[in-house]
């Protein structure tokens, strides 16, 4: 695995991690410097959270990014959970976080995405991946695997259909 | 026939790339079996009772004569010198070794196919009515959009990993010959009163354990927003659809749960957000997908002229008259005819063929047609366009590679899947059904006697030989470790499509062909003169059959 601390592939680079990511908060509270928080406890602790100077949510597969509608300005990282590789709703979330919420912070995946799924994820607006599941360096690759793609998406918003030369 | 442009080829040799990677990363240890597999899936990879099945793509089941020269060749290098065709269009290599399917991939590549999807919980290869572009009662051809729904579908970001796998069917006839009720959405190219064609949409059809017939969601769609109203239902699919039991995961379980009024509103309201955006189909785009699916360079031919010289051929050739009347379809053009090559020959499995009959296929649509093949999900081939001067010639050269048994569309034009002797799923063997049944009605006038008859035999619940929907179905099923059989009656794929009911209790396998009998036999006692199976079920109901079959026992 990698020599960082906490890798994490960021713009197509492998950089080390500035947030912590709570799966659970503490009972002491949270710690210091930049914490990405569940949305449960985002939503009962939002008036002290925005005090603070980076703040991010998680949210799990079941919790679909309308939950965050209003609080989007505030956040810098909003991340979606994947909690098996096969469970491919993340992928509506991050879509609906660009186009139809117009979030423009970190989309982050984390969980138990693989490799092999960093380019569709990217075309569906992640910018950020917190791979568990394979060394890091070694998967970058994979962000490119297809040079082209045929739908709009949110790397490229014109459709193929919309930018081939018809005769 | 739809031609790759750089775009296309350079995606699908990307993509072979991409899994000669993944199997090298697989056989280094560096991904684990369930890591692999849905890579593998979405690659037509599976694994089945004895070794790996290679699905490949044949989208909306057409292909141009060096493409299957391309299937023969590899059947016979890589594979044991056959295939077979599906119920959804796709050709399937049973004995393919793991380490050869990059190079397959590669080959295949090389003719502009691919097995992209043909597995896994993604939009599967989009199917459509077998005779789209030469059928007679036509309202549009269904290729070019399905063409449109290929791209859209291959590598979708967004719905790669859905809860179930997604299948899509076209029709544009009046006959639907795509069953497009018992698909995951069928699509059908409707014409309004202002005499524009849009489509109407039918999400939540499917078979397997749960059998559904779709409902309509949209009654006419405007061209123009086809993907975007796709992109729709995907997306409140990918979100709301089951993913705690695979047995409740398809669309029809979220649609039948919703109600399809607020499924539609879910629908809709999706739809807003993306209706009349990037994704709206333009004119050109449209243009563009039909410029490859024009009409051939039909000559003009003296129809009546033809029909004479087949007059005379029929009068002394009464094996040629079966065939002339039961494997060969009206034609849009004069002159021409449509002719279905049956590979429901007794003693062989339904819809294989061999390397050898694929390369005789290929050169007859070169010398007869325009180098065009069809698959149909009946699991049969078609040569869309044949002049009829030709018939008596190609009827010859079919009869001699064993493709011009006169069946088509009766009892014994069973739709079969693999089954029990290659399927991991499967409950029972079902080819050995098939020809059991075949073998015991090899009175052909007896068949023809019976009128029209859809009799599809599936290995498992998973219906895969779409046993719901045939006139008469049999279901494999496993009663502590024996195979045994289930028979339902009545089913239907048609516009009327309808589910069948079951009989009773199954039966083994040897029972099987006797039941069958009994239950035909029911059906001629009762039937009226006009009437067909379906017809005399439909107004009998299944009670005189159910009574005739277990007074036996």
């Amino acid at each position: 695995m990698s020599e960082l601390n906490r890798p994490l592939i960021k713009n197509g680079a492998v950089v080390e991690d500035q947030w912590q990511v709570l799966r659970e908060v503490p009972e002491q509270g949270l710690p210091e410097g930049a914490v990405i928080v569940p949305l449960a406890y985002w939503q009962e602790h939002r008036a002290e959270l925005v005090q603070r100077e980076a703040i991010g949510v998680w949210l799990a597969s079941d919790q679909p990014p309308a939950a965050l509608a209003e609080d989007l300005p505030k956040l810098a990282v909003v991340a979606i959970d994947f909690p098996a590789f096969t469970d491919g709703r993340g992928f509506s979330y991050g879509r609906a976080l660009r186009e139809h919420y117009r979030y423009q912070g970190e989309v982050r995946a984390i969980g138990q995405f693989l490799q092999d799924q960093l380019h569709y994820l990217r075309r569906c607006g992640f910018d950020a991946f917190a791979l568990e599941t394979a060394d890091p360096f070694k998967a970058l690759s994979s962000l490119e695997v297809f040079s082209e793609g045929y739908q709009a998406s949110i790397d490229q918003p014109l459709p193929l259909f919309r930018r081939r030369a018809y005769i | 026939m739809y031609r790759y442009d750089d775009y296309d080829q350079r995606l699908i040799e990307e993509r072979v790339r991409q899994f000669r990677g993944q199997v090298e990363r697989f056989s280094a240890g560096e991904l684990t079996p369930q890591q692999f597999l849905p890579l593998r899936l979405q690659n037509g990879l599976y694994k089945q009772r004895l070794a790996y099945m290679l699905r490949i793509a044949i989208p909306y089941g057409t292909l141009a004569a060096r493409q299957l020269r391309k299937l023969a060749e590899i059947s016979r290098r890589y594979d044991k010198g056959y295939g077979h065709f599906s119920t959804r269009q796709n050709m399937q290599l049973n004995w393919p070794e793991l380490h050869d399917v990059p190079d397959i991939l590669a080959e295949l590549a090389s003719v502009q196919m691919h097995a992209i999807q043909t597995s896994g919980n993604c939009i599967r290869n989009t199917t459509a009515d077998h005779f789209s572009g030469v059928a007679f009662d036509e309202v549009e051809d269904a290729r070019p959009y399905c063409e449109i729904i290929r791209q859209w579908s291959t590598f979708h970001p967004e719905f790669a990993f859905l809860p179930r796998k997604f299948k899509i069917a076209v029709c544009g006839s009046a006959q639907d010959r795509a069953a497009i009720h018992v698909h995951d959405i069928g699509i059908e190219i409707v014409r309004n009163d202002r005499g524009e064609t849009g489509f109407k949409i039918m999400p939540g059809g499917g078979l397997g354990r749960t059998p559904v017939i779709a409902e309509t969601i949209c009654d006419f769609l405007p061209k123009q927003h086809l993907l975007t109203y796709l992109e729709a239902i995907l997306r409140v699919y990918n979100q709301l659809g089951r993913r705690d039991n695979k047995f409740k995961a398809r669309i029809k379980i979220l649609v039948r749960a919703m109600g399809i009024d607020a499924f539609r509103a879910r629908v809709e309201e999706e739809w807003k957000v993306l209706k009349d955006g990037p994704n709206t189909l333009t004119e050109e785009a449209i243009a563009h997908a039909k410029s490859f699916f024009q009409s051939p360079s039909y000559s003009a031919l003296d129809d009546s002229a033809a029909e004479a010289t087949l007059a005379r051929e029929v009068a002394g050739n009464s094996a040629f008259a079966r065939w002339l009347k039961h494997n060969t379809a009206r034609h849009k053009q004069p002159g021409y005819a449509i002719v279905t090559l049956s590979l429901k020959q007794t003693g062989f499995a339904p819809g294989d063929a061999t390397a050898e009959q694929m390369e005789a296929v290929a050169d007859l649509s070169e010398r007869y047609g325009f180098g065009e093949i069809r698959v149909s999900h009946h699991q049969n081939l078609v040569l869309p366009d044949i002049r009829k001067e030709d018939l008596p010639a190609l009827w010859r050269e079919l009869t001699a590679i064993g493709f011009a048994t006169p069946n088509i569309g009766f009892l014994t034009d069973i739709i079969c899947c693999p089954g029990g002797d290659y399927c991991s799923l499967a409950n029972a063997k079902s080819i050995p059904v098939a020809e059991a049944i075949q073998r015991r009605f090899d009175d052909i006038d007896y068949v023809y006697d019976l009128g029209e008859l859809d009799l599809n035999i599936s290995g498992c619940m998973n219906a895969c030989g779409h046993h719901h929907v045939g006139h008469i179905g049999i279901l494999g099923v496993d009663k502590k470790g024996e195979e045994f059989y289930q028979v339902s009656l009545g089913g239907n794929q048609g516009k009327d499509a309808s589910l069948g009911q079951i009989l009773g209790p199954s039966f083994s396998q040897a029972e099987v062909p006797e039941v069958i009998a009994t239950v035909l036999q029911t059906y001629v006692d009762q039937r009226t003169e006009e009437e067909n199976f379906l017809d005399t079920f439909r107004r009998i109901g299944l009670e005189p059959f159910k009574e005739r079959v277990y007074v036996r026992a």
